[in-house]
């Protein structure tokens, strides 16, 4: 919400400054001030951080502001009218909503990587947790993300294949030790930092950028493949730009940020 | 305060354009206020309402609701009364501080006070090792859910009963105590009676300030449907699953509040008249 006064004035800004066809690469064509809003899945926050401040040292006179947040929270903000330029989802279901109303072109859309989940603890591990199969052990308390949430939605998928291996009705039992479902990644996150859970189901780039907590991998046949899309919004005042922050997020050193972060890179 | 008189004589026109002074820009909050309401409603309309707003997981966010903030109600009552009793009657050093600190949790950001509680009587928290000696751990529970909305809420209530008790004459009490009341009959017999509607209508303030309550609770309590997911949490989730749903649940928290704040309104008339 507080985007909007910032990007309103800078739309204006550039519309007096260049209403004569913008140049496609020189950054000078944007006044000091301009700023671009990206909309970013919560467990973005480090990643994109670093991608913003490289983007611009790169574009000098431009300011990148984000808003991370689930993305399903962020979805329904554009489609309330929120001013962002970018959008970058935790999964394809809340982009698909968006294109679907028109809101972003589909051929704009690029999947920018990959990420897979991982189960964490606090760092002195109070409930002694080892193995998978233990977090069906009794008066445990997980904390997930709502199912709304993709790595809520991610969770769930992951934890109902597990049943293949661990047992039928091993699902059942580890939601019953769920305490909460939280809005966002970050969230469950938090409460396993504070200790507050026991432990809780997050992406592998969270247990990176939260090296104090200790870590269960679930292994691959049983995981999921998180593909995270990135689109500019139609709405942009800021096409351009907009869509060279998608190519810098694309790019060898974006993608180089990116898996310092723990995610896996598209190419 | 004498009452407005409407029909009082009317000044010549020239004093027309002087209401429209205030009326004007009046106006322009009383539709700040009252538009948003009103979209709820238009928007709700001809929709699937009644099917939403009674459904299972609205129906339970509300049961849940009305049972935490009652009962935190009844905590600012049973707890919050001898409070604002003694405040408002004895001397003692560090009043002003006292006030301050009863009246902080009006004015804090719901978010601050989550933390706070959490970083307090979370397993980890100060007090969380405290705590689980006698096999206690809060966050995650409805009683956390009932401490948020007392933290937030109680503060309303001891201060409205603050000022009542302090306004009643102290030569009542001087009167019934050298007729030989003991300390307890004189609160009992004669202050609670007296501050029969600031009571009522302190608690009610309290009551929909807690049914209201979002900030401490997702924080300290999180939510789980049937535990902490109270009215308020259910909506902002709903909001982001299917705005009809979160369009319902709002609308049936705005008619609660309703109610609440008409009989609020009723009591205080009962005690002017």
């Amino acid at each position: 919400m507080k985007a909007h006064l910032p990007a309103a004035l800078s739309a204006a800004l550039i519309l007096s400054a260049c209403g004569a066809g913008a140049p496609t690469t020189a950054p000078a064509a944007y006044p000091p001030g301009t700023v671009l809003t990206v909309f970013a899945a919560a467990s973005l926050t480090g990643a994109f951080g670093d991608i913003g401040k490289s983007f611009e040292s790169a574009h000098p006179g431009i300011k990148v502001q984000f808003s991370f947040a689930g993305s399903q929270a962020l979805r329904t903000q554009i489609e309330q009218g929120a001013a962002a330029d970018i959008f970058a989802s935790a999964n394809a279901a809340e982009m698909d909503t968006l294109v679907a109303g028109k809101l972003v072109v589909s051929e704009s859309v690029k999947i920018f990587l990959t990420n897979q989940l991982v189960v964490v603890m606090p760092a002195k591990n109070p409930a002694g947790l080892a193995t998978l199969a233990d977090l069906a052990g009794p008066r445990l308390k997980v904390v997930l993300a709502a199912k709304e949430v993709p790595v809520g939605n991610y969770a769930a998928q992951s934890l109902g294949k597990l049943d293949a291996s661990l047992g039928a009705g091993f699902r059942d039992r580890v939601l019953a030790n769920v305490v909460s479902y939280e809005n966002d990644v970050k969230q469950v996150v938090v409460k396993v930092q504070l200790g507050e859970a026991d432990a809780g189901i997050v992406y592998a780039s969270d247990a990176v950028a939260a090296p104090d907590l200790k870590k269960i991998e679930i292994p691959v046949d049983s995981n999921v493949l998180a593909r995270y899309p990135l689109a500019p919004l139609t709405q942009s005042k800021n096409p351009e730009l907009a869509r060279s922050f998608v190519a810098s997020v694309l790019s060898a050193e974006g993608q180089a940020i990116l898996q310092r972060w723990g995610f896996s890179p598209i190419r | 305060m004498p009452p407005p008189n409407s029909d009082g004589p009317r000044k010549a026109n020239a004093d027309r354009p002087a209401e429209w002074l205030f009326a004007a820009p009046g106006m322009l909050l009383v539709g700040l206020l009252a538009l948003p309401l009103l979209a709820l409603v238009l928007r709700a309309a001809g929709r699937d309402f009644f099917s939403v707003a009674l459904s299972e997981s609205a129906l339970s966010a509300l049961r849940l609701s009305l049972v935490t903030s009652l009962t935190s109600v009844m905590i600012s009552l049973l707890i919050g009364t001898p409070l604002g009793y003694a405040m408002a009657r004895r001397r003692y050093p560090g009043r002003a501080a006292l006030e301050l600190l009863v009246d902080l949790p009006v004015v804090l950001p719901p978010s601050v006070a989550g933390l706070a509680l959490l970083i307090a009587f979370g397993r980890q928290g100060l007090f969380g090792g405290f705590l689980a000696t006698f096999g206690i751990s809060l966050p995650f529970t409805t009683a956390a859910v009932i401490i948020a909305q007392t933290f937030v809420s109680a503060p309303l209530y001891v201060r409205s009963v603050r000022i009542a008790f302090a306004g009643v004459d102290s030569q009542l009490e001087e009167a019934a105590r050298s007729e030989g009341a003991s300390q307890w009959q004189v609160f009992t017999r004669v202050m609670l009676p007296l501050c029969r509607s600031a009571i009522l209508s302190g608690a009610i303030l309290a009551w929909t300030r807690a049914l209201g309550e979002f900030g401490a609770t997702i924080l300290f309590a999180g939510n789980l449907e049937g535990v902490s997911q109270t009215m308020p949490l259910a909506i902002y989730l709903g909001f982001e699953r299917n705005l009809d749903v979160a369009v319902a649940l709002s609308i049936v928290l705005i008619a609660v509040s309703l109610v609440l704040l008409g009989v609020m309104r009723k009591l205080n008339r009962d005690h002017e008249s």
